[in-house]
């Protein structure tokens, strides 16, 4: 996503103060009033931070700068800017730092970054944050100098004290040796003489034919031990003396507000300390979780639905299958993403002709929604897994009428994203600090979400429609290719401002090579406003553009009676799309010529955030009708792979999160209200029904690009395609498996 | 009212209306946050301790019904459980969050099949879901936990997690 938060304005200016190394305890009373200038608007904030020593966006630098700490015995912590969802960036980014310091790797550990935008920005977003695959491409430059320049430091420290040449100083696993005259010291020897260097400017890299590391089946994660014994702390599991639990009432549909509410009953549960409304529903605030719930139950709301969307989501999607047949409301316009030759030249060649319907889905991370947040006066400090930290912190400041760099976030380990937790409304972050707020004196209040709420909360993945019409030319490859995409606009209005295209709606059909390898292109989209929130969601355009091209190339060899692999092929090689023909050959000669008995193989391949993957999919009809995936024989193409077996285990999760959308994912909207708030009819897919990945890496050199989300987008297409080589009908609306009781 | 449970070999007494789901007190009242909240209505196997050796889903279990029995939860397993061992060998968390919830689960097959088939393994681990996607490791590592319990010299180290946490 960091190429759509490019314009949040400055994010220094809405970072907070940076101490050089300051003493702890050292911070000064004071009080400023600053204007900072946001996005979309000039924000003015008065405020008077009566208690620095609480402000948030304060860093204690050390000597190796803000990714390194050294310990005395040598033990080296590198600071993350990332938040650790599950992805495994923390073991990528250590790796990186490791390989350039030439870290012992056994004594490498890895922290989170607080908040602060000046020195931990996601250098593709220009703000902190997590997204759009990004976390290990935008640091590898960032932390390789980190990692050579505190190097240098200690091999500068070692040739002085041993009065020797730096050039002739060996570093490998934390030890500095000298050959020639047998001395030896170690970083924590060396650290206090080290931190006395001055780092150089541009430390030099090392030539990646000598990375030992990276790359390496050394790379594994840190935090399985922590995450097997029960250790690993997520925002659920904060534990603060006097710590209170609220749970909130919303509204049953999208834009229900408040209107009266009697919390008599509510107030009698016991461990229920108070009740009261917040922007966003009825907050009751207990001294645990399940007197919080209890006494929520016992409330009565009446809710104000005068302006809430009352469609359901059939009736958005037929709005939208009227927008794209050029029956829409004359406000929603049409905007051309890829637009080439001339339609006349191709008017007469056969035509192939499809649509395809993508539902409403929920991220339904495992740890629903919840955040903590104490609040003093003006000052919040709040601890949970915070995807984007500068956006949280601007919403936070606006509730607690602060500077955003004063709101202060420890970012914990959050149980799956997926795109949920990092929101430019920072939904459940405000509901969170304005209770927080109610309840003062800087008495941690911690929000839980019921799956229910988080369910019923939207920032879904939109409803998408696509139209598709393609005239073969007298070989059977596309002439033209007429492209109507109609949903929801996941920018508009958003942070960083209404975009003149939202990308995030074409990504993956723009840029495609199939419609490079086109001579005549006509592609629009259009985006009708829709009353319910929605948001990225893992591969955000990829999860219905890899779709739709993957999907239509297939039948289009089919109807030209091609081959559906050569078919591809002769496209890339018209598009000059190298890596897409590198990834393909590599699944295809892994995957073998011997197909499972009983199975059926179907082949996609896209490219999502700077990476391309290729799927070859084993799938069969089960007894009770629906397709079960066997083999998934994975190549990816995500230019220098640092933690191979993270890379890995994206693929094997991608493929789940992909294939559980494809064959089960959908929330369906009755009167404007969710229908499924839960998992047992928000279908995900379990371990008997889980495939097997097996991945394999196109070796590169180039700069490392994402692996989070590019093994999420493939695996469907690849499943339909299959099902299109047993005979079956190809697949025009997701999911293909539909609920037994609508 | 006041409850006495039986946590991880060890005798708790609580405060708690008797229909208060065992997972709450557990977390809130004994500040055992390891078992996790995932649904709440015993579909996602997030919340999954063990009550006499058997995997039960806290989340949708009264309090009451767990007096008198041995509960064991992911701490009880006392981190060198060779399912733990195997879940770190193999890395099978990704966020982590539903972890504590397979690991129960696995830890309560392995002890009624110390070798379990895929057929077994579908069938026990079905309940727990995992949004991350982490089965194909989940399975390998259960087959992993079987092999590194049977190379241990005491095969008790297999048997019911109560008894692995009285040790």
């Amino acid at each position: 996503m960091s190429r759509y938060l490019r314009n949040i304005a400055g994010a220094a200016e809405v970072s907070g103060p940076v101490d050089q190394a300051a003493p702890s305890g050292g911070a000064t009373r004071r009080d400023v009033i600053v204007a900072a200038t946001v996005a979309g608007g000039a924000l003015l904030v008065g405020c008077s931070m009566s208690d620095a020593l609480s402000a948030g966006g304060k860093v204690e630098v050390g000597a190796f700068g803000p990714f390194i700490k050294i310990a005395p015995d040598g033990a080296v912590t590198v600071i993350s800017k990332h938040i650790e969802f599950g992805q495994g960036n923390h073991v990528g980014l250590a790796a990186i730092v490791a390989e350039e310091l030439d870290a012992d790797w056994a004594r490498v550990t890895v922290e989170q970054a607080p908040a602060n935008a000046k020195l931990y920005a996601n250098l593709g977003m220009g703000a902190q944050g997590t997204g759009g695959s990004t976390a290990i491409a935008n640091s590898w430059e960032q932390l390789r100098k980190a990692g050579a320049g505190a190097r240098a430091m200690f091999v500068q420290a070692a040739a002085n004290r041993w009065q020797v040449a730096p050039g002739e100083i060996m570093v490998r696993d934390g030890l500095l040796s000298h050959t020639a005259t047998g001395k030896s010291a170690s970083f924590g020897d060396l650290m206090a003489e080290a931190a006395k260097v001055t780092p150089p400017e541009s430390p030099t890299l090392k030539d990646p034919k000598t990375f030992t590391l990276i790359g390496s089946q050394r790379v594994r994660r840190k935090d399985s031990v922590v995450k097997s014994n029960g250790t690993a702390i997520f925002t659920l599991d904060v534990k603060e003396e006097g710590l209170l639990t609220a749970m909130v009432a919303h509204g049953p549909r999208f834009g229900a507000t408040v209107a009266s509410f009697d919390d008599s009953a509510a107030r009698k549960v016991a461990g229920v300390v108070d009740v009261f409304k917040i922007p966003s529903g009825v907050a009751v605030v207990a001294k645990n979780t399940w007197a919080a719930r209890q006494g929520r139950e016992a409330l009565k709301v009446t809710w104000d639905e005068s302006k809430v969307e009352t469609r359901g989501s059939d009736a958005i999607l037929a709005d939208f299958k009227k927008v794209a047949a050029g029956q829409g409301p004359a406000d929603v316009k049409w905007m051309p993403f890829e637009t080439k030759g001339d339609p006349a030249s191709a008017a007469d060649g056969e035509l192939f002709e499809a649509t395809y319907d993508f539902p409403y889905l929920a991220h339904a991370t495992m740890e629903p929604m919840n955040c903590v947040a104490r609040v003093k006066g003006n000052n919040a400090h709040l601890s949970f897994g915070s995807q984007i930290p500068t956006v949280d912190q601007l919403n936070t400041a606006k509730v607690v009428g602060n500077l955003p760099g004063a709101v202060r976030i420890d970012t914990l380990f959050a149980g799956g994203s997926f795109g949920r937790r990092g929101n430019f409304q920072s939904d459940y972050v405000v509901e969170c600090v304005h209770i927080a707020k109610k309840v003062g004196n800087g008495v941690a209040v911690k929000l839980v979400w019921t799956r229910e709420d988080d369910m019923r909360a939207g920032y879904f993945r939109p409803i998408v429609h696509h139209d598709v019409k393609v005239r073969l030319d007298k070989d059977g490859f596309p002439a033209s290719w007429r492209h109507r995409v109609v949903t929801q606009s996941i920018l508009k209005g958003s942070l960083t401002g209404t975009p003149k295209l939202d990308e995030t709606a074409v990504e993956g059909a723009l840029g495609s090579p199939y419609l490079k390898a086109t001579p005549v292109v006509d592609a629009q989209l259009a985006l009708p406003d829709v009353a319910v929130p929605v948001l990225w969601w893992r591969a955000v355009g990829a999860t219905h553009t890899a779709f739709v091209m993957e999907h239509t190339i297939d039948q289009l060899a089919r109807k030209a009676g091609k081959d559906p692999v050569e078919y591809r092929k002769t496209l890339y090689a018209k598009a000059g799309a190298k890596r897409h023909l590198a990834v393909l050959d590599l699944a295809l000669e892994k995957a073998g010529s011997t197909v499972t008995e009983g199975y059926t193989r179907g082949v996609a391949v896209h490219e999502s955030f700077g990476s391309v993957v290729a799927q070859i999919a084993e799938v069969k009809m089960d007894a009770s009708g629906e397709p079960r995936v066997g083999r998934v024989v994975t190549a990816i193409d995500c230019g220098v792979a640092i933690a191979t077996d993270q890379i890995a285990a994206q693929m094997e999760g991608g493929t789940c999160f992909g294939l559980t959308a494809t064959l089960f994912g959908q929330i369906t909207l009755k009167d404007g209200a969710v229908q499924e708030t839960n998992f047992d009819t928000y279908r995900s897919l379990r371990m008997n029904e889980a495939p097997t990945v097996e991945t394999y890496i196109v070796p590169s050199g180039n700069a490392p690009s994402g692996a989070g989300e590019p093994g999420t987008p493939v695996i469907g297409p690849a499943v339909a395609n299959a099902l299109l080589a047993m005979g079956r009908p190809a697949t025009a609306s997701l999911p293909m498996v539909k609920p037994a009781v609508a | 009212m006041a409850i006495t449970l039986e946590v991880n070999g060890k005798a708790v007494a609580v405060e708690a209306a008797e229909d208060t789901p065992l997972l709450w007190v557990l977390r809130d009242d004994i500040g055992l946050t390891g078992s996790k909240f995932g649904c709440g209505i015993g579909q996602c196997g997030a919340c999954t301790v063990h009550i006499d050796g058997q995997p039960v889903r806290s989340c949708s279990t009264p309090v009451s019904a767990a007096v008198g029995l041995k509960v064991t939860t992911i701490e009880g397993l006392g981190g060198r459980h060779p399912a733990q061992q195997a879940w770190a060998k193999l890395d099978v968390p990704q966020c982590g969050y539903c972890q504590s919830g397979q690991i129960m689960t696995a830890v309560a097959l392995l002890t009624e099949k110390p070798t379990p088939t895929d057929e077994d393994i579908d069938a026990a681990m079905a309940g727990n879901i995992c949004r991350c996607g982490t089965y194909q490791r989940v399975r390998a590592a259960i087959k992993e936990a079987a092999v590194i319990a049977k190379a241990l010299p005491d095969t008790t180290s297999a048997a019911p997690a109560s008894a692995a946490a009285a040790n």
